[in-house]
């Protein structure tokens, strides 16, 4: 199986200052790559570089043997990148089958004058959409609530919805940027399940941002440990778990406390 | 309460179709007995226009009467026609709901358009109270698209306006009047109301276009600074317009044809609120909430924002434009100070007081200001105290506006009540 996604060399100044050194990454089809590191190590700016929120510096980004380095984020997401954010991203006055069905902007093809004379067409597109949307919704366990506003939701299901939301996108590979931030413990179980879920249904790649270990250990068969811009050990779970320098740079931290 | 929620409980049978009948009949009373009988019984000197306010406020001894003939003329011919003609109006309502929702709203339209027509028929003042109504609705409903669906603060609306008089008002000069500036017709005068629409929507066009100088510096700006810079936009245009000696410069421009009477406007304020009502309930019109609540994270659900806001402002800029043409070709004389600062404070009260996000919210809006305006003209100076009060309550209590995020449900209007009555 060829690489489904490959960033080579990549490197990203802000202004003076070195985000991201020379890093590379690469993520086969179905694979589950982890990415951790202190705060402020440069976790977020690497999504940002890859989605195309940032164009990096330097270096070299492909996705499915395409360029995308340069392209516009929703380019990016159109051809097959999906992600959740680290503070949820949801829109506040819209309903949650809104998010859905918005999150399948780049699948309609009748254009402005369609939907200005709601034309047969647009009606016929629309309603695939719709129930589309139903199937993801029942999918993520938040179809009682398809008519409410987003705001209204427990924490639980507005993330929920941000998952739903990030896979009506039909991405090939999903960046979920720590998809646990201010879970409960229960919560967390759950979580793990519906990324599992998600993994086994959809068969994407995922690529997570995460913070708790126990989460990473269990979900990851990859995982990469970024420090100041710079990867200092990447592996295997059992090997990142036994790395002395990562003890040191992340683990160790934990253990101070 | 008790009794307003009895009186609630009464009228929740009547459908739209009974209201529309029980409005006939008040215009038909007022039409054939209003100034011969119920207002020289009531001492009023004429059939008050605009339901008594003029009168009441220029003569306080009137107001008696003037309620009096509300109550006469429209309060209890409604309602009790209304009521009384529940009994079929439900079954004709069941029978129009089974078919195709556009042959029923066409009809209730077609209804309404008559019982309005007759309406404002009685008077002159009326017909040009409710041609500006409509004008504006299509104003409130354009710039709701820019500042409620979208969320900027664009100010650069009556620049919009303009540039759409002025385009459609020099095609109709050019080619089917003999103008002393564009010399003599083109074309035959006959032909130039069936190709008014045409120069309107060029109007229109040339509208959108000029929005781009507004569109384009949003990508990268918002909030205040794109205000500012809309703002600029609408003086730019004033003052371009105000050096053009060609088109009158501040003198203005008259002499434009009557071609915009009351169906024309009324037509053009249905397919504008349809065409509109249709583009903020699809997927891509969605798209202007999506960006408006989160633009990174519509750009990641492959949204494309920059395309979205280019369309909200031509979009919304294109009616403003067509408006602008009507409103011309209403008045027949424009002139740049029309489309100033006033203009534009009249456009955001009625937008925000309707209610953002809402083209309910906005026909609210536009009609109760605009009513509002008209019926408190005697007050003069207090009108501008009264109305600034208003919309300050309502900025109070509703902060969104009166209706806001709310959209029509036709279906939901139109139907009839006929079933909830039998289920009991």
């Amino acid at each position: 199986m060829s690489t489904l996604l490959k960033v080579d060399k990549m490197t990203h100044y802000f202004g003076g200052l070195r985000a991201v050194y020379n890093y590379n990454l690469n993520i086969e089809p179905e694979q589950i790559t982890g990415l951790i590191g202190p705060n402020g190590a440069g976790k977020t700016t690497i999504f940002n570089l890859i989605t195309g929120v940032y164009t990096p510096s330097e270096g070299s980004i492909t996705l499915a043997n395409e360029n995308i380095k340069g392209l516009e984020t929703n380019e990016i997401a159109a051809r097959g990148l999906g992600r959740t954010f680290q503070n949820l991203a949801l829109w506040r006055h819209m309903t949650v089958l809104d998010h859905i069905k918005m999150a399948h902007y780049s699948q309609l093809s009748y254009g402005l004058i369609g939907s200005f004379f709601n034309t047969s067409k647009c009606r016929q597109q629309e309603s695939r959409v719709e129930e589309n949307s139903y199937r993801l919704l029942e999918l993520f366990d938040i179809k009682q609530h398809a008519d409410q506003l987003v705001t209204n939701l427990p924490y639980g299901a507005q993330r929920r919805v941000e998952m739903a939301r990030a896979m009506a996108t039909k991405p090939k590979i999903l960046f979920l940027d720590e998809p646990t931030a201010g879970m409960t413990p229960d919560e967390l179980v759950q979580m793990i399940k519906i990324i599992r879920q998600v993994h086994m249904d959809f068969k994407v790649a995922i690529f997570l941002i995460e913070h708790r270990m126990k989460f990473v250990m269990e979900l990851c068969q990859y995982i990469q440990t970024l420090v100041f811009g710079e990867i200092i050990a990447e592996g295997p779970p059992e090997e990142i778990q036994n790395n002395p320098e990562v003890i040191e740079a992340y683990l160790g931290k934990e253990d101070l406390t | 309460m008790e009794i307003a929620r009895k009186f609630k409980h009464t009228f929740s049978y009547v459908p739209m179709l009974g209201w529309l009948l029980g409005v006939l009949a008040a215009v038909l009373i007022e039409y054939y007995w209003g100034y011969d009988y119920i207002s020289y019984y009531l001492g009023l000197p004429k059939i008050p226009v605009l339901f008594g306010t003029l009168i009441m406020l220029k003569n306080p001894m009137m107001i008696p009467g003037a309620i009096g003939y509300d109550l006469i003329v429209y309060v209890i011919p409604i309602l009790l026609i209304a009521k009384a003609t529940a009994f079929f109006t439900n079954p004709v309502a069941a029978i129009l709901e089974k078919t195709p929702l556009w042959v029923s709203a066409l009809l209730h339209l077609t209804f309404f358009y008559g019982v309005l027509h007759l309406w404002a028929g009685i008077n002159d003042y009326r017909v040009l109270v409710v041609k500006l109504t409509l004008i504006s609705i299509i104003l409130t409903i354009s710039i709701n698209v820019i500042n409620g669906y979208q969320g900027e603060f664009s100010c650069s609306h009556p620049g919009f306006m303009a540039i759409g008089a002025y385009v459609s008002s020099i095609i109709t000069l050019y080619f089917f009047v003999n103008d002393k500036t564009f010399g003599t017709a083109v074309l035959s005068s006959a032909i130039g109301p069936w190709l008014f629409p045409f120069a309107l929507i060029i109007g229109g066009i040339a509208a959108s276009l000029g929005s781009l100088l507004v569109a384009i510096p949003s990508f990268r700006t918002r909030g205040d600074y794109l205000a500012i810079i809309s703002l600029a936009f609408m003086f730019i245009v004033k003052s371009a317009v105000e050096n053009l000696n060609v088109i009158g410069g501040a003198r203005g421009m008259g002499g434009q044809p009557d071609y915009a009477p009351l169906p024309v406007i009324f037509i053009w304020t249905i397919l504008c609120i349809w065409i509109i009502h249709n583009f903020v309930t699809s997927i891509m019109g969605k798209a202007l909430n999506a960006v408006r609540d989160d633009e990174a994270a519509s750009e990641s659900m492959t949204v494309k924002t920059r395309k979205t806001k280019m369309t909200a402002f031509m979009f919304g800029a294109f009616w403003a434009g067509i408006a602008g043409g009507l409103f011309a070709h209403v008045l027949t004389y424009i002139n740049p100070g029309m489309f100033s600062i006033n203009r534009l404070a009249e456009i955001l009260a009625m937008v925000y007081f309707g209610g953002l996000n809402s083209i309910v919210g906005s026909i609210v809006g536009a009609v109760s200001i605009n009513v509002l305006g008209e019926a408190l003209r005697p007050l003069e100076l207090f009108k501008w105290i009264i109305i600034p009060l208003i919309l300050i309550f309502v900025m109070i209590f509703r902060p969104y506006g009166l209706i806001s995020f709310k959209e029509i449900n036709a279906k939901k209007l139109l139907r009839s009540k006929f079933k909830r009555e039998q289920g009991v």
